[in-house]
């Protein structure tokens, strides 16, 4: 049921062209932030007013919408987006990633392959991959401009001297088609591969700092590394204690004041499927249904 | 202003509006994919497609070059009237719509700034007819390779050189477009 | 045990329910009316409108209300609404100079045309708590109303005291300017910004902030020898041109605060010194804001009066414009709360296996 007070996907038509014309430079520069006049949202800036926008300018009535954070698609604040799509849009949703044409996120990749036709839209706090080198705006513009990256190598090889490792483990940087260093919003660093050749369309918006990035389908994403300390994406060296999946990214659940842990798939959808599916981890399928 | 002018917009200009720039923007994302863009009649020269994306795209802050046959009264009056956008010289230009011969010399509209490169144009060439044969494109958005009937090589390839400045382009005929983004690799078959 | 977050709809909706019974407190009390708040909590709903760039006392009022008096969600509150309503044209530039004044003070003239009228000021009370106010008795009008000057009495022409300097070349300039300002709300902020474009960051921006910036200044870090020509409060009329009629009708009024302030002088061998200005305008009756908004103004003219970047916060305009925002600042400052247990996972994960590598190292070497 659609709210009849607000145009459909609540922006006005200007405002949406406004955003589909950024949009479309995005994808012609792969990488590159568009500015774009972004509004305020009925929801605050940090919550995915970006991602938020970049949804709505891409809704039709016959989509199919995800939404996810951390993950999961029953976290409080994916359940309020889509909840505000269902009522400003009057579109269907759903938790099935493969079901899903638009699906929107908060730091995670879902683990099953996206597919042609489908549309992975980030919500971004920063966009600027640069920016905790270099606060400033306009020597950030310049840097990208020269593709002036030397700053991102130079932090990167601190961390290797300070370390003996790379020590960014999330919103870890990458090159796209070997131009523009774009940040990927803080995904954990295991999910950066999926940035890469996706058959979907990748966008990212970020409200607060007016800004909209585009990965084309089949676009080349490289993360940033040296050629003696190549990059590794990383989780928890565990398998899903409910479905036993060992190649998907685990949440660390406290269960009790003992030092008692389990882990478990970030990715709710996927975990469950593979349940649905007969895969059952160490501590089974039975301790699941009882909590539900 | 004729009555003309008057129709062939959107009836429900959300929807249509929407599902309109989805098919844009794969055009634009999958270069070498065609696709159907429907729900407007402009007055000719000017195709369907083209229509469609002007009333998707276009509004008041958004100005407009009609090159060759496409600036004509009714052209102008349907655009004026259905989007308010200023029709201005090819410089000037957000938005450029004409056949290929008329859109030249390329040389004439914004290509972006080293620092701001999405501040450029974006092209609306229309085509007696588009099929995936002819030159072969790779690049952002293609697997392998894709093919697309393009009136030439030459300009697309020397475009793609100023990467990441450049135009960006919709190849339209009826009501068929196709996109053409900057960073795309255009090689004689 | 494993306690999922599940049932993130059903708590949703509980919170809310939850919210709106807060809101409304002891029902044994008379609920509290948008009309009395815009009667008389008006400085709360002039800060609304100013900071959410939109002059309808009433919704503001409503606002205030539905935030349960938090002032920066109810400036969100009028956000979210403004950028959903469309736009008909722009109105004329307002004219200051034919303002219905109900305040007009100047700090660098005993006395001037047009006169120093006090008006409704907190500047000579006694802060003293009133319990009469508490006792639920009105507290009586002011007594001598009938001593006030009669209505009927034309107002003395009131000129900008900053023109009366200008006459004597003894202020700078403004160039006038017919090119259309930006409009921050419409166009994401380009730097380095126009100074209509930092007025426009900086009558919307957070009062507290705009405030600590200015007084910054004050205290050294940046100083601009301000002195406040001129703070005016009243009405203007806006004005529309209607391209049909062929002139301008004036379509409502709205309550404006304006500072004007005469700062140190410029001057170098070609050109006899001058003083220089800061502006400040801003929405109803909000002097603390337009009077911190015109320091800042002043502090971030630096580059075009020829001065020096001494690297202070209020000189630096990327830093000033970036942050003067309430709404986009609370926003990302409480999204922190919003679960990050993905990247605190990955966090996690590699500072075992550094410890883990280190101890190794260690146990390796003993």
């Amino acid at each position: 049921m659609t709210d009849q007070a607000y145009n459909f996907a609540y922006l006005d038509e200007q405002t949406k062209r406004m955003i589909r014309r950024a949009i479309l430079k995005g994808i012609a520069v792969p990488g590159y932030q568009v500015p774009f006049a972004s509004r305020e949202m009925p929801m605050p800036y940090g919550w995915g007013t970006g991602g938020v926008q970049v949804t709505a300018a891409c809704l039709t009535p016959v989509d199919v919408l995800k939404v996810i954070d951390q993950g999961a698609d029953d976290t409080t604040n994916a359940v309020s987006i889509r909840k505000f799509f269902q009522r400003t849009a009057g579109i269907a949703v759903t938790e099935a990633t493969q079901e899903a044409t638009i699906i929107q996120t908060r730091h995670r990749i879902p683990e099953t392959s996206l597919t042609t036709g489908q549309i992975l839209v980030y919500q971004v706090p920063i966009p600027e991959p640069l920016r905790f080198l270099e606060p400033r705006e306009t020597e950030t513009r310049k840097m990208h401009e020269l593709e002036e990256y030397g700053l991102m190598h130079v932090k990167l090889y601190e961390d290797i001297a300070r370390h003996g490792t790379i020590a960014t483990s999330y919103d870890y940087p990458v090159k796209v088609e070997g131009r523009y260093v774009m940040d990927p919003s803080p995904i954990p660093k295991f999910d950066n591969p999926k940035l890469s050749d996706s058959p979907a369309i990748q966008l990212f918006g970020a409200g607060r700092e007016q800004r909209i990035y585009a990965l084309p389908p089949y676009t080349n994403v490289v993360s940033l590394d040296f050629d003696d300390h190549p990059f590794q994406p990383s989780k928890a060296p565990h398998d899903c204690d409910l479905c036993g999946a060992a190649d998907s990214y685990l949440d660390e659940v406290i269960t009790d004041d003992q030092g008692g842990r389990m882990f478990v798939c970030s990715d709710t959808d996927f975990c469950r499927s593979r349940r649905a599916a007969g895969h059952v981890g160490r501590l089974g399928s039975a301790a699941v249904e009882a909590s539900e | 202003m004729t009555p003309e002018a008057l129709l062939g917009g959107f009836t429900n200009a959300p929807v249509q509006s929407a599902l309109a720039f989805r098919s844009a923007l794969e055009a634009l994302a999958r270069p070498g994919t065609l696709h159907n863009l429907t729900g407007a009649l402009p007055p000719p020269p000017m195709s369907k497609a083209a229509g469609v994306l002007v009333l998707t795209l276009c509004d008041g802050t958004t100005p407009v070059h009609l090159a060759g046959p496409h600036d004509c009264a009714q052209v102008r009056d349907w655009i004026t009237f259905h989007t308010g956008a200023p029709l201005v010289a090819a410089d000037k230009a957000i938005f450029a719509i004409g056949t290929w011969a008329a859109l030249q010399p390329l040389d004439r509209y914004a290509i972006g700034q080293p620092d701001y490169p999405d501040r450029s144009v974006t092209l609306i060439a229309e085509l007696r007819a588009l099929t995936q044969t002819g030159p072969r494109l790779t690049g952002p958005g293609i697997k392998t390779e894709a093919r697309l009937s393009l009136p030439e090589t030459a300009a697309f390839a020397q475009n793609r050189l100023q990467f990441p400045l450049g135009f960006d382009c919709f190849v339209t005929a009826a009501d068929l477009v196709a996109g053409l983004p900057r960073s795309t690799k255009v090689e004689a078959a | 045990m494993y306690v999922a977050v599940k049932g993130g709809e059903r708590a949703i909706d509980a919170a809310h329910a939850w919210l709106a019974e807060e809101r409304r407190g002891d029902t044994a009390i008379a609920e509290l009316s948008v009309a009395q708040i815009r009667a008389q909590l008006a400085l709360a709903v002039n800060r609304v409108m100013a900071e959410g760039s939109l002059y309808d006392p009433d919704l503001a009022a409503l606002a205030i209300k539905q935030a349960r008096g938090d002032l920066i969600e109810a400036v969100f509150l009028i956000r979210a609404y403004r950028t959903t309503l469309p736009r008909f044209g722009a109105s004329r530039p307002i004219d200051t100079a034919a303002m219905d004044l109900s305040r007009r003070i100047s700090a660098t003239f005993k006395d001037l045309p047009g006169g120093q009228i006090l008006g409704p000021t907190f500047d000579y009370t006694h802060r003293l708590l009133d319990f009469a106010l508490m006792a639920e008795g009105e507290a009586p009008m002011t007594p001598d109303r009938a001593a006030a000057p009669p209505e009927s009495a034309p107002p003395e022409p009131a000129p900008h005291v900053t023109e009366m300097l200008n006459r004597e070349g003894l202020i700078q300039t403004e160039a006038a300017s017919d090119a259309v300002p930006p409009d921050l709300t419409r166009e994401p902020m380009e730097l380095p910004a126009t100074r209509p474009l930092r007025l426009q960051a900086l009558t919307r921006g957070d009062e507290g902030f705009v405030l600590s910036l200015a007084y910054s200044t004050q205290r050294g870090y940046g100083r601009t020898h301000a002195f406040v020509g001129e703070l005016r409060i009243g009405a203007v009329a806006v004005e529309m041109d209607i391209p049909e009629l062929g002139f301008a009708v004036q379509i409502g009024e709205v309550e404006v605060t304006e500072c004007e302030t005469v700062n140190q002088f410029i001057g170098s061998k070609t050109e006899p010194p001058q003083f220089t200005r800061g502006y400040g305008l801003v929405f109803g009756q909000t002097e603390r804001k337009a009077i911190s908004m015109s320091l800042v103004d002043r502090a971030l003219r630096w580059k075009e009066l020829g001065e020096d970047f001494v690297g202070v916060p209020a000189q630096d305009e990327e830093f000033v414009l970036m942050h003067a925002d309430n709404v986009q600042a609370t926003g990302f400052l409480e999204h922190i709360k919003l679960p990050h247990y993905v990247d605190f996972q990955s966090e996690l994960e590699l500072i075992r296996r550094l410890r883990a590598e280190a101890l190794q190292l260690n146990e390796a070497a003993e």
